[in-house]
């Protein structure tokens, strides 16, 4: 009978597309699984070439393999640190040159496939929350340096936690998926509208020093946006400010303020880097200044030209002298509640400030240990206060062994209305910037994530600016 | 304004912004905390808000008005001393005795909070502390013979 012909006809029809939908979707996820590579046995240590070692050190400080590959309290690139996504936790890996736990069977070209196309020795998929979409651009001949370097760690046996992600997430196949919308394999091609230094500084930037991973905003799948880079992002809690024609600085960066801040750890008319850029700076250090100018040459010319200075900082400059060559020149809060003078102000931000802040920022010791000017602070002229809450919160601490900038938290004696207030006052009275949306939202955001910023801000600053007497002991052994 | 201070209230004349160690010392004479540095960093200013401990040489009295501050007069006497205080004379762990009140509050508080406190928390609670006589030792001591008569004590209240 006609109608049961096209009833079957029907059903046929949805079972075969059933069937090649099954099949295409088991395809994709066996497919979505490179070719594991040979576990070889860890070449001795002194296989490597002693200056490939060194290259590769370099690159790792660069790169600041450490701070992710290293728990708080766990032995160095052994894993464990837990990071958090806006889908969960992922567990940094070990990459010491352990056989069960680390990297210690993978061969150089499994290393070299890692870093360029973000794939595991057994074939699995890495998640990107690993930025190898930047250090895909990374030449062979650097992760040969780095490989070097890793393989003559000490080697560590730890396993790092499981990751905590939601299905489907937690099946690697979906990051084949990632990769094909979001992943432009390297490695990286030199402009040659640019000249060597440049391009040099643009090949450390934005492969292994991957600088975008936080300065760049990300879209609802992670990735970073491809048209809006280096416009600013952020990074566990902390602001990471634009390193482009965006930028809030209220004194625009150069290439001599970029190459000085990311040496030393602090500009004069910047500021200390602190949260997760103090932990950049620290392991920049070591790295010579050949690479930090070729870098701070690249996002110097990010950056743009220079705007002139607006008001608040020409005053603020000028008065900033005031401290200095005035009668009472001491630096303390009780010199400048008295320097102040006058009545208090009806403003509980601006009393709050003279009594707490004045002392150390407006006082004549100089940068990095004396207060920044808070006119030239980024913290107050960026977008939202989150840095600055951060940092008036939890203060810098100190670092062991090391002079660096200390300054006190505030969380104990400051109630949330007192912050509000002290907040609204520095960005109205320092710059001529529009107020804040939503101060209240980005100070519960700054309490909640105490473990974060405390956490990151140490070990703090290294600071050896030319001309001061002091190197610390333990210099020589990195 | 009005000012809780070791459990009395005080009514003071004084302008807002002033540091509240200098309200303690110049208005209301409790001397016990010392004026080192006035930048919060050498800790020898160190009282409690609401058991917490801040330096005061950078808090302003105004951030202070619905809030408890203790100062070292305020736990204990000559006659009847808290054990930290009692601790401190035992083991004599003061020389000049400029940073030993701010050493003091802080473990105070810390003990207050974590009754328990292992030496190596002890010691990493006093890391804003500066002390120039190097009387760190007897310091860790006294705080740890403080730890012991507070545990008996409590042990003691539970009989």
């Amino acid at each position: 009978m006609p109608g049961r012909s096209i009833a079957r006809r029907f059903a046929i029809s949805v079972g075969v597309v059933c069937l090649v939908l099954a099949l295409g979707i088991g395809t994709f996820f066996f497919a979505a699984q490179a070719p594991s590579m040979d576990p070889i046995v860890p070449p001795p240590a002194n296989s490597f070439a002693s200056d490939l070692v060194q290259r590769g050190a370099t690159l790792a400080a660069i790169g600041n393999c450490d701070v992710c590959h290293t728990a708080p309290g766990g032995r160095e690139f052994a894993g464990g640190r837990a990071l958090p996504t806006p889908f969960g936790t992922v567990y940094a890996t070990n990459i010491t040159p352990d056989t069960q736990s680390g990297i210690g069977t993978w061969s150089q070209a499994a290393f070299k496939r890692a870093m360029r196309s973000g794939v595991r020795r057994d074939g699995a998929y890495l998640y990107p929350a690993f930025p190898y979409d930047h250090f895909t651009l990374i030449s062979d001949e650097d992760n040969a340096a780095l490989y070097a370097f890793l393989m003559t760690r000490a080697a560590v046996r730890v396993t790092p936690p499981a990751n905590e992600l939601p299905f489907p997430l937690n099946m690697r196949p979906v990051v084949f998926g990632w990769n094909l919308l979001f992943l432009r394999t390297g490695p990286f091609r030199a402009d040659t509208a640019h000249d060597e230094t440049w391009n040099r500084g643009a090949y450390l930037v934005e492969g292994i020093g991957h600088c975008g991973a936080c300065h760049t905003p990300r879209n609802f799948l992670t990735a970073e946006k491809s048209d809006r880079r280096l416009s600013g992002g952020e990074s566990e809690g902390w602001t990471a400010y634009a390193l482009n024609d965006a930028s809030p600085a209220p004194v625009r960066w150069n290439a001599e303020t970029f190459e000085h801040y990311l040496r030393f750890g602090f500009d004069q008319s910047h500021g200390t880097a602190r949260g997760p850029m103090a932990e950049v700076a620290n392991d920049l250090h070591a790295v010579p200044q050949q690479d930090i100018h070729a870098m701070a040459v690249y996002l110097a010319a990010q950056i743009g030209e220079a705007k002139p200075p607006s008001a608040k900082v020409e005053q603020q400059q000028a008065g900033q002298n005031r401290g200095k060559t005035s009668a009472a020149n001491s630096a303390d809060s009780q010199a400048a509640v008295s320097r102040a003078g006058g009545a208090p102000s009806s403003d509980e931000g601006a009393i709050i400030y003279l009594g707490a802040c004045a002392g150390c920022h407006e006082g004549p010791r100089a940068m990095p240990f004396g207060g920044i000017d808070l006119a030239l602070s980024s913290g107050v002229a960026g977008p939202t206060p989150t840095n600055l809450f951060n940092v008036v919160l939890y203060g810098l601490p100190a670092a062991e062994a090391v002079r660096v900038p200390v300054m006190p938290g505030f969380a104990a004696v400051m109630t949330d209305s007192q912050l509000v207030a002290l907040a609204r006052y520095l960005r109205a009275h320092f710059t001529d910037k529009e107020p804040w949306q939503d101060v209240e939202q980005s100070l519960r955001a700054a309490r909640r994530s105490a473990q974060a910023a405390i956490v990151r801000s140490a070990p703090s600053v290294r600071l050896n600016p030319p001309g001061t007497a002091q190197r610390p002991q333990n210099e020589a052994q990195r | 304004m009005k000012l809780n201070v070791n459990d009395r209230q005080h009514d003071l004349d004084v302008d807002p912004r002033t540091p509240l160690l200098y309200v303690l010392r110049d208005e209301l004479k409790l001397n016990a905390a010392k004026f080192g540095c006035g930048l919060g960093q050498c800790g020898a200013c160190t009282v409690l808000v609401d058991g917490e401990p801040v330096f005061s040489c950078v808090t302003p009295v105004s951030l202070l008005a619905e809030r408890k501050v203790t100062t070292l007069e305020g736990l204990g006497t000559a006659a009847e001393p808290a054990p930290i205080q009692r601790a401190f004379i035992e083991v004599q762990a003061a020389q000049c005795g400029y940073c030993i009140p701010g050493m003091m509050m802080r473990a105070h508080a810390l003990l207050q909070k974590q009754p328990q406190a292992s030496d190596a928390e002890i010691q990493a609670c006093l890391e804003p502390h500066l002390c120039r006589c190097g009387t760190h030792m007897r310091i860790l001591r006294a705080i740890r013979l403080a730890r012991s008569l507070m545990m008996a004590a409590q042990a003691g209240d539970r009989r």
